[in-house]
């Protein structure tokens, strides 16, 4: 077990070596994070790992992508999907030009799961879905649309949990353990590079969907992370959390208005 | 088993169970007197799919109040606390509950481990561990970290438990302070801070 010291320690040498401030990440995540890179590859103390992290750009790079959380699933919360296609995808269809954006789409998954909804709904054609992630690595699986074979039974169930008609495995082919998703859904995906912590609004839109990646944030990041998503959002838009997250403590609760019981919020003013 | 039958200073009471460890609950919770200065979390393993009803179920049964968890939500005194599906549950230091989604341990998530090892760390010789029914071997090594950290290590006799391997992992390789029944168990409850 590494030491809080030590934990803050790390988190000051990345800051300095390579700009990217992990200060304000939750520390109970972030510890066991760093502790398992530590004990997967083999270190025994922790000096060792840290003058690697310092002056080793690409083991840097390593840590980075395995202390951010990537497991995400595909038509995670049926519930929720439920109610983008009952209640928002008809709303946001009205509009001549569909805007989203997936902030921390990991691998990818929610985008897939977006886009075969827009389908559904006859919308996909006039979407754009922006994707970003910090992490480069998991961006190079998203584009590819590729998941694993033997996570399909439990997607399709959740396919379906969520509302969905078709044949779930008409969206994808299955070859030697892998399932390549239509190229199609993926035509009106961009994915790009993004921090949350440091980068700002790039575009406006009339969707926003960060699910479960603000509980790795301290209130502090918290509040600056909805604030640039109420910045990147049109009058009228729509702000999707995981089902644990909030935006209660981080904005003033007459500029949104939450619908039903799930989590998203609607822009009113 | 050195340690006394009478638990001071406590802060959290933290629960883990797998199959058959409702049954447990359902005859320990109805039961509780109010907490003096300390909370309850459970962590049960329990389907992905699972948004409410294991919280309505324990909130109908126990007779002191269950508080939704959701991110960053603060540990009150005098409350229980049920880790949500599909998520891990962590401890942040001042009392702070966290929430985490990555891989699953022991096949789970919830684990029971991540959380033991987590509040262990945190609430260190202020914490009671209990592990109940259950048919793997999550919670064993969070267990010992509480052990590790001065804890009080309490398992389920697995002669009470509908599922006994759990329990009987831990006994082997946790060095349990008690092995109690869920009558014992109760009044161990009962009896902390008092």
């Amino acid at each position: 077990m590494i030491e809080d010291i030590e934990l803050e320690t790390l988190i000051n040498d990345v800051y300095e070596y390579y700009g990217f401030d992990f200060g304000s990440y939750s520390r109970a995540s972030l510890k066991r994070r760093v502790n398992r890179i530590f004990h997967l590859d083999g270190f025994t103390h922790f000096h060792e790992f840290l003058s690697r992290v310092r002056y080793d750009p690409e083991y840097y790079k390593r840590m980075v992508d395995e202390i951010t959380v990537n497991v995400t699933e595909m038509f995670r919360d049926p519930a929720f999907y439920r109610v983008l296609r009952n209640e928002i995808l008809p709303l946001l269809g009205t509009k001549p030009f569909i805007r989203l954006w997936h902030a921390g789409c990991s691998t990818g998954e929610e985008v897939y799961s977006m886009a075969i909804m827009l389908k559904e709904a006859g919308l996909l054609h006039k979407s754009i879905i922006y994707a970003t992630d910090i992490n480069a690595t998991v961006l190079e699986t998203a584009k590819k649309g590729i998941f694993p074979l033997r996570m399909m039974k439990e997607y399709s169930e959740n396919y379906r949990d969520a509302g969905g008609l078709e044949d779930f495995s008409s969206y994808y082919i299955a070859n030697y353990g892998i399932a390549k998703f239509n190229e199609e859904l993926g035509e009106k995906m961009v994915f790009s590079q993004h921090n949350l912590v440091s980068d700002t609004s790039f575009n406006e839109f009339d969707m926003i969907l960060c699910r479960n990646v603000l509980i790795y944030f301290d209130n502090d990041l918290q509040k600056r992370v909805i604030n640039l998503f109420d910045e990147s959002l049109a009058v009228l838009g729509f702000l999707a959390l995981g089902t644990k997250e909030t935006i209660k403590y981080s904005i003033s609760p007459t500029k949104y208005k939450q619908f039903e019981k799930e989590k998203i919020w609607r822009k009113v003013k | 088993m050195e340690k006394s039958e009478i638990i001071s200073d406590c802060k959290v009471v933290i629960i883990g169970g797998s199959a058959g460890s409702l049954n447990a609950l359902m005859q320990i919770l109805p039961e509780l007197r109010p907490l003096k200065d300390f909370s309850i979390v459970i962590v049960l393993h329990r389907k992905n799919t699972d948004d409410q009803t294991l919280e309505d179920l324990l909130s109908l049964k126990a007779n002191v109040e269950v508080k939704p968890v959701e991110d960053k939500v603060p540990l009150l005194p005098g409350f229980i606390y049920v880790a949500p599906s599909n998520y891990h549950l962590l401890f942040e230091k001042e009392n702070i509950l966290a929430l985490d989604t990555s891989e699953k341990i022991n096949y789970s998530r919830p684990s029971i481990d991540v959380s033991f090892e987590s509040a262990a760390e945190i609430y260190g010789t202020s914490l009671v561990g209990i592990l109940l029914s259950g048919s793997n071997t999550d919670g064993t090594e969070g267990l010992k970290a509480i052990k590790a950290h001065g804890g009080t290590v309490v398992v389920q006799n697995p002669l009470a438990a509908d599922m006994p391997f759990m329990p009987n992992n831990a006994i082997l390789y946790a060095e349990p302070d008690f092995i109690l029944n869920n009558h014992e168990i109760l009044k161990l409850i009962i009896s902390i801070n008092s």
